[in-house]
């Protein structure tokens, strides 16, 4: 447990190889896990997502050079899409927060969706943690676009930030169904564009209609030219003072705990069923009958789950 | 243009043309399934009078030197005077370029072209962390008034016309050019030449960029406002294709991405007030020449096209000189093999009657080795003497516009004009060249086109002779300029020696002044002038500006 | 290793011309490597920090300004000083045959000139790569 040690000390390389290690399940890394999730819980975690193009990272990176004149210690995790086919992904979100770079309070991480089941927030889950042991005060964690995954992602936020774009009048449309609610703060960036206004009054609409707790604040922002920053870390601290107050603030968590667990098991079940050849070669048979419709996929499932354990 | 009654009957010899070939494919496959441009456009096996029936030649063509400019912007071209054999150079120190524009003018160069190193480029001064390494190198370093009068040494400034590839500290290394003038005792009504100060290219391509698109845009329509008054024989801008196509694009979009950016500078300086044919004449284009020779020729001719009635119909302009599409050709760099040299000067030929077939006014060209390094004199010579073969020994020069009429020119002028205005209309859907520059659309484009290319070559869909055929073993190559290390001290040290003996209250007081006038609405070139008179350096004007304008941030796209 | 080998895909130096950089990080990718690109501009300083950060197994730089005799052993150098040589360090762009041997002694594992086909880098960087 070396490389625990030196992270606990603050070591980037031992919080990087860490990352690493957890990310592709290499040995050990469960020991890890339960490691640091002791060790974790000190961090405040804000999510940022919203559609492709609607300067997420730009964002990020002012709200983190805001955040830095208070000397906080700050991590980002900035995820990209995995190519489907090749498995192979280009990440990119370093390049808008270059002067972050040599900021040795700032640890900046890209990871790829990878696209396999549940591994993301996982993944991201324990970057969180590990990046939460080695001393980040706030982590920051940068989503690829908006949908399942980046509601999976975000759920492990403490404060969530929607960034919007003026003229994605039907995107609003489309998004909001289930992802919508996960928004804490609405930022409506690029706001020197056309359609500011407009788009502000739709989303203040929506807002208006849905059952909050309480209701985000909705800012607007020109991130590029550092405009609403100050506001939109304003409305963070709005949010984290809610959230103790109300005593959400470990509701939450303990949601999350929960999700957790149930993940883990949701997970390695699926993991005794796939890793397991002889139950593999069960499920290819139930898989044949299922489609033949000899047998039904509850009575299936069923049968799989009584069996694994043994 | 065409006998429409004989159109019929043409259509039935071209239908027995291809069953013809189509038996004789049927036995023996052609080279290839389908044959393509340099840019990827499949191209047909034959081009007949169907392939342009609505040609009408005075609408499509006119004369040479009248509207729409397809067959060039002078009624009698080259038989004038030939183009200007302008070859870019830069190396070193101040002093050591000079010596080579020195040569080049012995050697029958007509126009100095310099070249800045990439610190110059960027507005750092030599002693700047991120200059290390990096001085002297692509070009001549130029920290302050200093270095320019040492570059300029000896060369009288009303006698030569100057190009500079300089861009967003274009209008500081102008005011330089300008004060050496006055030191010489040429008035800024006398001098000629051109600064490239084509910053949206530098966003799209070349990435040679520091302050952020507005403030980078006024500085260029304070330049365009101040020429026409001061200095009115300078080519204020030399709005470049040359690096988009560089980046990979296609010869469309090359066309289409460059006067997207142009309509973008005549927006603009219309906005800050100016009239359009006070600034119009002076705008000046510079692309690039490939190997396809007669692809690259219709390039030329459809860019002068549509540019004239852009400006013409688009713009309102009045004045002839608004509308003509005068361009500076230069070579295609990633064209060049770093395999086997000396086959380069085979293909900087092909290139260099393509830029003068399609009606260039200036031309450089490449040398063999530069895909090596920066080129040796002696490759330098060669490049030139490319040219003064194509000019006096080949021929071409003797006819106006000698290709037109041909089936296929005609064909594919017409072609590249049309995807080159679809990309217009594209981008000014977007909102103009800069917000789709922003949104990486005119990047993600080019990057997508250059991708291709590299695949084809590597399926050896495309030869490049030398790269994936005919290889040979070769030694490495013998005889490549080194700009040595000591160019960097050297400059870091007459920085020292400047900032000791010039009257430093001033340079203070000027940049003071720069600063004000940064933050209102002054036109910015006086006050620029001011500062590099009394040596201000560079970095030092740089600083202030983007202490004021900030920096850009690119939008990459892969 | 059934990991995707991570790439950092840097540009040292002050040139702009990332075309090479660019078509290089795609053929990455459709090799189904994660590539981690940096941006125009970096500091060998600011390279070795992002590589450390994101863990990666390969540096890939790209430059063309002539300034590699420069920047590239300064980048072999603080790999060194951070410990972190085990990080394959290849290099591409216009870099004259003559300077090879000298960055190889300090530490460059390969140099791609003009003209390399992607599947001789992405081929080099499977085979050498940390296992």
């Amino acid at each position: 447990m070396d490389l625990i040690d030196q992270l606990k000390e603050g070591n980037k390389r031992a919080a990087a190889k860490l990352i690493t290690l957890v990310e592709n399940k290499m040995p050990g890394y469960e020991e890890v896990l339960k490691e640091v999730h002791k060790l974790s819980g000190n961090a405040y975690v804000v999510g940022v997502t919203g559609p492709p193009g609607s300067g997420k990272s730009t964002l990020t990176d002012k709200l983190v050079k805001s955040l830095r004149k208070s000397g906080k210690n700050i991590a980002i995790i900035a995820v990209d899409p995995t190519s489907p086919f090749t498995g192979g992904s280009i990440l990119g979100d370093r390049i808008r927060m270059n002067d972050l770079n040599l900021d040795p309070g700032v640890f900046i991480r890209s990871m790829g969706t990878r696209g396999h089941l549940g591994g993301l927030s996982e993944s991201t889950r324990a970057a969180v943690k590990i990046l939460d042991v080695m001393g980040s005060e706030y982590i920051f964690i940068e989503t690829v676009g908006v949908g399942q995954s980046e509601v999976e992602i975000v759920k492990n936020a403490d404060t969530t930030l929607m960034v919007l774009v003026p003229g994605l009048g039907d995107d609003i449309q489309a998004i909001k169904a289930g992802i919508m609610e996960i928004g804490d703060v609405f930022i409506i960036n690029k706001s020197d564009l056309d359609g500011a206004n407009r788009t502000k009054r739709e989303v203040e609409m929506m807002l208006d209609l849905s059952h909050y707790e309480r209701r985000p604040r909705v800012v607007m922002a020109v991130a590029m030219d550092n405009k609403g920053i100050d506001e939109v870390v304003e409305a963070v601290q709005e949010h984290h003072d809610f959230l103790v107050t109300s005593g959400q603030y470990h509701q939450n968590r303990a949601v999350t705990a929960r999700d957790e667990i149930l993940e883990i098991i949701q997970v390695q079940t699926m993991k005794n069923v796939l890793e397991n050849p002889e139950m593999n070669k069960e499920l290819e048979s139930l898989t044949r009958q299922v489609a033949l419709r000899k047998m039904d996929p509850y009575t299936a499932g069923k049968y799989i789950l009584d069996n694994i354990q043994g | 243009m065409f006998d429409k009654d004989k159109l019929p009957q043409l259509k039935s010899s071209l239908e027995k043309y291809d069953e013809l070939t189509k038996k004789m494919t049927d036995k023996r496959p052609e080279r290839k399934d389908v044959f393509k441009s340099g840019s990827g456009d499949p191209v047909k096996n034959v081009y007949t009078p169907l392939d342009i029936e609505e040609f009408d030649y005075s609408e499509s063509l006119g004369m040479p030197g009248s509207y729409p400019y397809t067959r060039g912007v002078q009624p009698n071209m080259y038989r004038g005077k030939l183009w200007t054999m302008r070859m870019y150079a830069g190396f070193a120190t101040a002093e050591e370029s000079n010596k080579r524009y020195k040569y080049l003018v012995e050697q029958g160069s007509s126009g100095l072209s310099v070249a800045f190193d990439l610190p110059t480029q960027i507005g750092y001064d030599s002693d700047h962390a991120l200059a290390e390494g990096e001085v002297g190198k692509v070009g001549v370093a130029i920290d302050s008034l200093k270095d320019m009068e040492v570059l300029f040494d000896g060369i009288p400034l009303d006698k030569v016309s100057t190009s500079m590839t300089i861009n967003a500290p274009a209008s500081v290394l102008l005011a330089m050019y300008i004060a050496v003038g006055e030191k010489q005792g040429v008035s800024a009504d006398q001098l000629r030449g051109t600064i490239q100060n084509d910053i949206l290219k530098e966003y799209i391509a070349r990435g040679t960029y520091i302050f952020p698109t507005e403030p980078s845009m006024r500085l260029i329509t304070d330049i365009f406002e101040y020429c026409s008054k001061e200095v009115p024989q300078w080519n204020t801008i030399s709005i470049s294709g040359y690096h988009i196509r560089e980046a990979g694009s296609t010869a469309a979009q090359e066309v289409g991405f460059t006067l997207a950016d142009g309509i973008a500078y005549v927006e603009a300086a219309l906005k800050a007030g100016l009239k359009v044919d006070e600034f119009a004449p002076r705008l000046s284009f510079f692309f690039n020449s490939h190997n396809d020779l007669l692809e690259e020729v219709a390039k030329f001719r459809a860019a002068r096209r549509l540019w004239a009635k852009i400006m013409k119909e688009r713009f309102g302009a009045e004045n002839p000189k608004s509308m003509m599409l005068k361009f500076h050709t230069q070579t295609g760099g990633s064209t060049l093999t770093a395999q086997q040299p000396d086959n380069n000067i085979i293909r900087v030929t092909i290139q260099t009657l393509a830029a003068v077939l399609g009606g260039t006014q200036s031309l450089h060209t490449n040398s063999r080795d530069e895909a090596l390094a920066l080129p040796s004199e002696d490759s330098v010579r060669i490049a030139l003497r490319t040219q003064q073969i194509v000019g006096h020994e080949s021929g071409v020069t003797n006819s106006v516009d000698p290709l037109a009429g041909s089936y296929f020119i005609e064909a594919m002028t017409d072609k590249i004009e049309e995807e080159a205005l679809a990309y217009i209309t594209k981008i000014d859907e977007i909102g103009g060249a800069p917000k789709a520059i922003d949104n990486g659309y005119i990047q993600q484009e080019i990057m997508d086109a250059a991708y291709q290319y590299q695949k084809d070559i590597e399926s050896n869909d495309r030869v490049v002779v030398g790269v994936n055929q005919y290889q040979i073993k070769e030694g490495p190559p013998k005889g490549l300029l080194r700009v040595d290390l000591s160019v960097g001290e050297q400059q870091k040290k007459q920085l020292v020696d400047l900032k000791a003996s010039r009257d430093n209250d001033a340079v203070e007081k000027t940049l003071v002044a720069l600063k004000t006038a940064c933050h209102g609405t002054d036109n910015l070139m006086p006050y620029i002038i001011d500062a590099v008179k009394v040596y201000a350096t560079l970095g030092e004007i740089t600083q202030v500006m983007r202490d004021v304008f900030g920096e850009y941030q690119q939008n990459v796209m892969i | 290793m059934d990991r995707p080998i991570r790439v950092l895909v840097a540009k040292p130096g002050l040139d702009g011309h990332d075309r090479g950089a660019k078509v290089i990080a795609r053929a990455l990718r459709d090799a189904g490597m994660e590539v981690i690109y940096t941006g125009l501009r970096q500091t060998p300083e600011q390279i070795v920090n992002a590589a450390i950060q994101e863990d990666v197994d390969v540096i890939a730089a790209s430059i063309l300004s002539g300034a590699h005799a420069t920047l590239l052993p300064r980048i072999s150098a603080l790999l060194k000083k951070e410990d972190a040589e085990d990080i394959l360090f290849v290099a591409g762009g216009v870099i004259p045959e003559d300077d090879i041997p000298e960055l190889i002694e300090k530490g460059i594992k390969a140099v791609f000139t003009p003209g390399t086909p992607t599947t001789v880098t992405v081929k080099f960087i499977e085979e050498n790569v940390r296992k």
